[in-house]
């Protein structure tokens, strides 16, 4: 089959995505220093560097929730299961015998119905929490300010690990089906170009 | 809420720093030095006192010199007849119980009462030798103690709080002879107090130097900036009053009235309560610049300042004492003299008067919560040996608002108890008497004496109880360079490590959360790994 090549993620996607990903990799080493799995940069360190990486981090998703909504993008994540059983068994099967990708993106359908979910599941589920529980500790001291005085800092922290570790499971599988496309490396390609081949 | 506004400030730059980096992107041995006393402060006084009659001398005895000085400071003894300095005697507030070293029995050298004419060589007096010490006397108020500047007078360790008049041997039967000082000469010479007046008995507690409170010693009498940065001449050069302020002679700032946690702000005359004693009076609640971790100004709800910036005590090149058993005093070598043994340091570890000891020196303090009220064991209070005594326990707690983590020194050791009356025991240790601890070692005789001098009839059975004495450190606070460091307390086993109430990251975790969560990625990663192992392997078969 001939090689074609379609122009699927545009430049702020791709700024976005490789941004985000440095951001949420700062977080987490910096995130599990702080937490005290290991010492790495010194916890005052790591505490000040998750923090400016917090803050440039939704400064990010400020601008990228704006995009996703002015540019229509936000359709990308609707879930559907159309191709969604074609896609496990592709993920089971297929993939160890060259069985084509039952999943061809377009412009108009970038993510494959698995994607779409996952993605869903970080932007609704794993990010919200991550961002609320990470807020309300970084403002901890504010709370009797702002009437939060029955909030308990355990709880708080605890959703923080929580999300944490969801996020690094993300990250595990995600990097890992990042070699799943039509080639081990046309993913990557096209987050680095915009161009997938298809 | 300035700290939350200062911190949303900042975050905010970080916030718009990100918005222009999108767009831009298209997408110590101080004691001997005591001729330049006078560099500690500017000579400010309008009086010479070297010029005055009154002064001339010559005088034989201290409460002639005090008289001298009452002819202009009519209201002088009066003031000091107020203050706890002179009547050693507090109230404690909480709970009303009579406290001040006239009425604690400690875990050092036990109490005054019986003791008094070795004690008040520390009494701001002079005479008090027994219980018949007329407290109303203007005459025996000491002056000198406190405003001599010529660092010539010294209180004879065992007269009652008189100077030597005589030359005197001391110790008795070392050969040494203690000179009179030059009273004249010192009571033209008086000035303002400074470290070296104070520390005459604050730096000399429980017996010597650096025995007792563990930031406090005579390396504190010319500190290098290291050691203390606010009384450094290389640095503020602060005398003990320029924190321990107070009028009318009454110094504020006290153990047994603690402001733990000081929120009246930096002290403003006319505002707030007009006292220096807490760093807080000076620095107020925010006290680390906007520049800083803003982190750093949110602990100062929790955190007394003390905590992190006096990060050990006793570094001056002194040991403190941290253990004292007097259970195994007693023992007396081949000539009846009591035994003395010093391990290689110079230190005394045991001495035949007193027991064994322990010291310690740059030592990490322990960590407790604080309100500011203290509840004493005092004589009379239950001890029934089971346990560890708590001589001052003090009050507080995560959830009490007045509470801040402070640090201590925590002083241990066995001291005498009545196991018939149930009671810490109040000893007879020194004097010329028969019944005296130091001339017979004969604990029943002494606490026979010591019992019946606060009126109470000793049951002929006595023991030793282990006790604890918490002693907060405020001094000795060193450069911010050398502050207690984050991950020392947020980490496990930390400082901090035995405070409970509060979360602190890096210290506290849900375990099960943390396994669950470590065995779910590690699943994950082996899953993808195994699945692109499959990949390759049917790949490489195919081809």
């Amino acid at each position: 089959m001939e090689a074609t090549r379609i122009y699927i993620f545009k430049r702020f996607e791709r700024f976005w995505h490789w941004a985000q990903a440095a951001l949420i990799i700062v977080m987490g080493v910096t995130g599990f220093e702080i937490h005290g799995t290991y010492s790495l940069l010194g916890y005052e360190s790591a505490q000040e560097v998750h923090t400016t990486a917090a803050w440039l981090l939704i400064g990010l998703w400020v601008f990228a929730i704006f995009w996703h909504f002015t540019t229509g993008e936000w359709r990308q994540y609707i879930p559907t299961v159309d191709k969604l059983m074609a896609m496990l068994r592709y993920y089971l099967t297929g993939i160890f015998s060259d069985a084509p990708h039952p999943f061809r993106p377009t412009t108009l359908t970038k993510h494959n119905p698995l994607q779409r979910l996952a993605y869903l599941f970080v932007k609704l589920i794993i990010n919200p929490a991550i961002w609320i529980s990470g807020l309300l500790y970084l403002y901890y001291s504010a709370w009797p300010a702002l009437g939060l005085d029955g909030l308990s800092l355990a709880a708080v922290a605890f959703v923080h690990t929580v999300a944490a570790f969801l996020m690094l499971l993300f990250f595990v599988v995600h990097v890992y089906f990042a070699t799943t496309g039509h080639t081990p490396t046309s993913h990557i390609k096209a987050m680095i170009t915009g161009y997938e081949e298809v | 809420m300035r700290t939350c506004n200062t911190a949303i400030l900042r975050h905010l730059t970080a916030f718009l720093s990100v918005l222009a980096l999108a767009l831009a992107l298209g997408a110590g041995g101080a004691w001997a030095a005591t001729s330049d006393e006078g560099s500690e402060a500017p000579k400010v006084s309008t009086a010479d006192h070297s010029k005055f009659k009154e002064l001339k001398g010559p005088f034989g005895t201290g409460p002639e010199v005090t008289r001298a000085c009452l002819q202009c400071h009519t209201e002088a003894s009066k003031q000091l007849h107020k203050t706890k300095h002179w009547t050693w005697s507090v109230v404690n507030p909480t709970n009303g119980e009579q406290l001040g070293k006239r009425n604690i029995i400690n875990n050092f050298c036990g109490s005054v009462v019986s003791n008094e004419a070795r004690c008040t060589s520390c009494h701001i007096g002079y005479g008090w030798k027994d219980g018949k010490f007329d407290f109303n006397s203007e005459a025996n108020v000491d002056c000198l103690v406190c405003h001599d500047t010529t660092g010539g007078y010294r209180k004879f360790p065992a007269g009652a709080g008189h100077p030597a008049y005589v030359p005197t041997e001391w110790p008795v039967g070392s050969g040494r002879m203690m000179q009179p000082p030059d009273l004249a000469k010192v009571a033209q010479n008086v000035g303002p107090t400074s470290r070296r007046n104070c520390g005459t008995c604050h730096f000399l507690g429980g017996g010597g130097n650096a025995i007792k409170h563990g930031d406090l010693d005579l390396s504190l009498i010319e500190p290098g900036r290291y050691l203390d940065i606010h009384m450094s001449p290389e640095r503020l050069n602060f005398t003990c009053s320029s924190c321990h302020s107070g009028d009318a002679h009454a110094v504020q700032g006290s153990r047994y009235t603690t402001i733990a946690k000081d929120t009246s702000g930096i002290d403003i005359p006319g505002r707030t309560d007009g006292t220096r004693a807490t760093c807080e009076s000076c620095h107020g609640m925010e006290p680390h610049p906007a520049s800083s971790n803003s982190k750093l100004n949110e602990h100062t709800d929790k955190i007394a300042c003390a905590t992190c910036h006096v990060p050990r005590f006793a570094r001056g090149g002194y040991n403190t004492k941290m253990w004292w058993d007097w259970s195994t005093a007693g023992r007396l070598d081949e000539n009846g003299q009591p035994l003395k043994i010093r391990n290689g340091k110079g230190l005394e570890v045991y001495s035949g008067m007193k027991g064994d000891f322990a010291w310690g020196e740059h030592v990490i303090p322990e960590y407790r919560w604080f309100n500011g009220t203290a509840d004493y064991t005092l004589f009379g209070d239950t001890v029934d040996g089971s346990e560890i005594v708590s001589i001052n326990k003090y009050g507080g707690g995560p959830d009490d608002p007045d509470s801040r983590i402070w640090p201590f020194k925590v002083m241990r050791g066995k001291q005498p108890y009545d196991k018939g009356l149930q009671t810490l025991a109040v000893v007879h240790t020194f004097g010329k008497d028969d019944s005296a601890y130091w001339r017979n070692y004969d604990w029943d005789k002494a606490l026979q004496a010591g019992m019946a001098a606060v009126g109470a009839t000793y049951s002929g059975e006595m023991g030793f109880v282990e006790t604890e004495m918490a002693w907060p450190i405020t001094h000795m606070v060193a450069p911010k360079d050398d502050a207690v460091t984050c991950e020392e307390c947020h980490s496990r086993n930390g400082r901090l490590e035995g405070i409970e109430g509060v979360y602190m990251p890096g210290r506290d975790r849900t375990g099960w959360l943390d396994f669950l969560g470590w065995a779910a990625a590690l699943l994950a990663l082996l899953a993808v790994l195994g699945h692109g192992a499959a990949r390759y392997y049917a790949h490489t078969k195919r081809s």
